[in-house]
């Protein structure tokens, strides 16, 4: 399956991996618009120090701890990619206690969120890896 | 082959799951006494709460049974285990055969011996989901007087869920804090501060001297008067299946590694066997739902012929009450890492180069950072604990093992 790499040697700390992702699932079709003067709570972060930084999202792990965890059957593995239904999760935060990447976390409107690779906005490719401008975010198989 | 689960929640569905990665064709037989569709037990006090209604609890789709090639005996009691002839005994006298069984019995409520407890006229447990049921039947037409006895985690959900739709909460517990198999001290006092707030009473370090009817005597001499008693005092695991067919019973049924108890092709999972926890060093009946599907799925697989085994148990738990989260794991002795500021509470726990535990309340964000450095054994001297300790980050782990864990396989 196609996952998503991160190679810090490339990252340039510059976060636009976080603002296409925040433009991807907000629904919009006007970038400017969906993110000017807004608080945005992307999937993708960045961990940045000194001169070291990289993004950190969902592996879609082949033994997903999320999965297993969760409490309501909310999170589930569809041909290897890690779903969440927000109409099922209760936000227990089993799954943020789980992950060892510290990729799931609590969304805007209740529910957890997770980086689904951009299967469920329309968008086909991951606006991650489309806009990172180093190619330190790849999509590809491993 | 037939595989014959006794149980049908999260070990359940998780040895479901397992055998199907490594068996298609086999035979699959659910058999449980509850009628219901799989459900997720701890949603109960969402339903409550009506957060979520009952399609919302399914813990798997509609079709999972079919999907995964189940029958189901829904409804239909275990009575007995013959490990010899591999046949087990229902309710009523029908005999089904297995090849490889699974005993996901789970546990259930456990209350003391209490004077007058016969006389109280409405008392409920809450464990399942005809107790909310029934519970949410008494709590019509409203204005009820409602007394929880126990302020762990089941009681406080509950007491969650009912409020809103009640005159009063009183909650009493022998212990002196709440949530005592979880918090410490500090924790605790945090998280009760925060559902006093919510109106719910606490009578805590105290015990129930006697019961009179809708009266509560306590052991400090005070009294509660109540319409509903809820009795959440504690759980004990179901052994009694695998005991009587011969099986060793601990604290709780007593597996190897890959889930097989003492008895030959019987395998057992979840709230009713013990486990190691890596955190404690030692045995205990950790009764978690992420441990009870992983045990589960690890059964299934080894039941499917597969070698897969757990050796990396320790307890976890995330809850939240009333809007504030927390979660906690593994076990609190060692050394300690403290950090407060109002309701956000951090305690990290470490010994002999390794974190041990953890009490996080308030900001729980990245915390399966942590519960990761437990699990794996990470020793502490080959990160950088001082930055790890101030919050979750991949940063204090070293260059090479990032590039392992955002570029490798995982």
């Amino acid at each position: 399956m196609k996952r998503i790499y991160v190679n810090e040697k490339w990252c340039l700390g510059c976060h636009l991996c976080e603002y296409y992702c925040a433009f991807a699932n907000s629904g919009q079709d006007d970038m400017a618009k969906a993110l000017k003067d807004v608080v945005i709570h992307p999937r993708i972060r960045i961990e940045e120090q000194d001169n070291i930084s990289f993004a950190v999202n969902c592996r879609h792990c082949e033994e997903p701890l999320c999965v297993k965890g969760c409490i309501s059957g909310a999170l589930s593995v569809q041909d290897g990619l890690i779903l969440i239904d927000p109409d099922k999760c209760v936000s227990c935060y089993t799954c943020v206690l789980s992950c060892p990447y510290g990729a799931i976390m609590p969304s805007e409107a209740g529910a957890i969120q997770k980086c689904e690779l951009c299967t469920k906005n329309g968008r086909g490719q991951p606006a991650c890896v489309e806009g990172c401008p180093n190619m330190a975010i790849v999509f590809e198989e491993r | 082959m037939h595989y014959v689960i006794i149980g049908n929640s999260t070990a359940a569905v998780g040895c479901i799951e397992g055998i199907r990665q490594a068996d298609r064709a086999g035979r699959i037989t659910v058999i449980a006494a509850e009628p219901w569709h799989t459900y997720s037990r701890p949603l109960i006090s969402y339903l409550l709460q009506g957060k979520v209604n009952e399609e919302q609890m399914k813990y798997r789709p509609d079709d999972f049974y079919r999907a995964n090639g189940c029958e189901t005996l829904l409804g239909h009691g275990v009575e007995a285990i013959d490990p010899a002839a591999k046949k087990l005994r229902l309710r009523g006298g029908r005999v089904v055969a297995y090849d490889r069984l699974l005993a996901a019995t789970g546990s259930r409520p456990w209350t003391p011996p209490l004077e007058g407890l016969d006389s109280v006229p409405h008392k409920f447990t809450f464990m399942s989901l005809d107790d909310a049921h029934a519970l949410a039947a008494a709590l019509e037409p409203g204005g009820k007087r409602v007394f929880i006895l126990g302020a762990g985690l089941i009681g406080l959900k509950c007491a969650e869920g009912l409020s809103g739709r009640v005159q009063s909460l009183t909650v009493a517990d022998l212990a002196p804090r709440i949530l005592p198999s979880i918090l410490d001290e500090e924790g605790s006092a945090i998280v009760r501060e925060h559902i006093e707030a919510r109106g719910v009473v606490f009578h805590l370090g105290q015990s129930v001297a006697r019961f009179d009817g809708n009266k509560a005597v306590l052991t400090s001499g005070a009294t509660v008067e109540f319409d509903l008693l809820v009795l959440a005092v504690g759980v004990r695991p179901n052994t009694d299946l695998v005991r009587e067919a011969g099986g060793r019973v601990e604290r709780g049924i007593v597996t190897d590694a890959r889930g097989q108890t003492t008895l030959p092709d019987v395998y057992s999972a979840g709230d009713c066997v013990e486990s190691w926890d890596i955190t404690a060093g030692e045995s205990r009946v950790l009764a978690v739902l992420p441990g009870a599907y992983r045990q589960g799925e690890c059964a299934g697989l080894n039941m499917a012929g597969g070698d897969k085994e757990i050796k990396d148990a320790f307890p976890l738990n995330a809850i939240g009450f009333f809007g504030l989260h927390l979660v906690t794991a593994g076990s609190y002795a060692g050394e300690d890492y403290m950090r407060r500021s109002g309701q956000n509470y951090k305690r990290l726990v470490y010994a002999d180069d390794r974190l041990k535990g953890f009490i996080l309340i308030g900001a729980v964000e990245r915390s399966g950072i942590y519960a990761a450095l437990i699990r794996r054994q990470t020793p502490l001297s080959s990160i950088d604990f001082e930055l790890i300790k101030e919050k979750p980050q991949l940063m204090a782990f070293s260059r090479q093992e990032r590039a392992r864990q955002l570029g490798g396989r995982v």
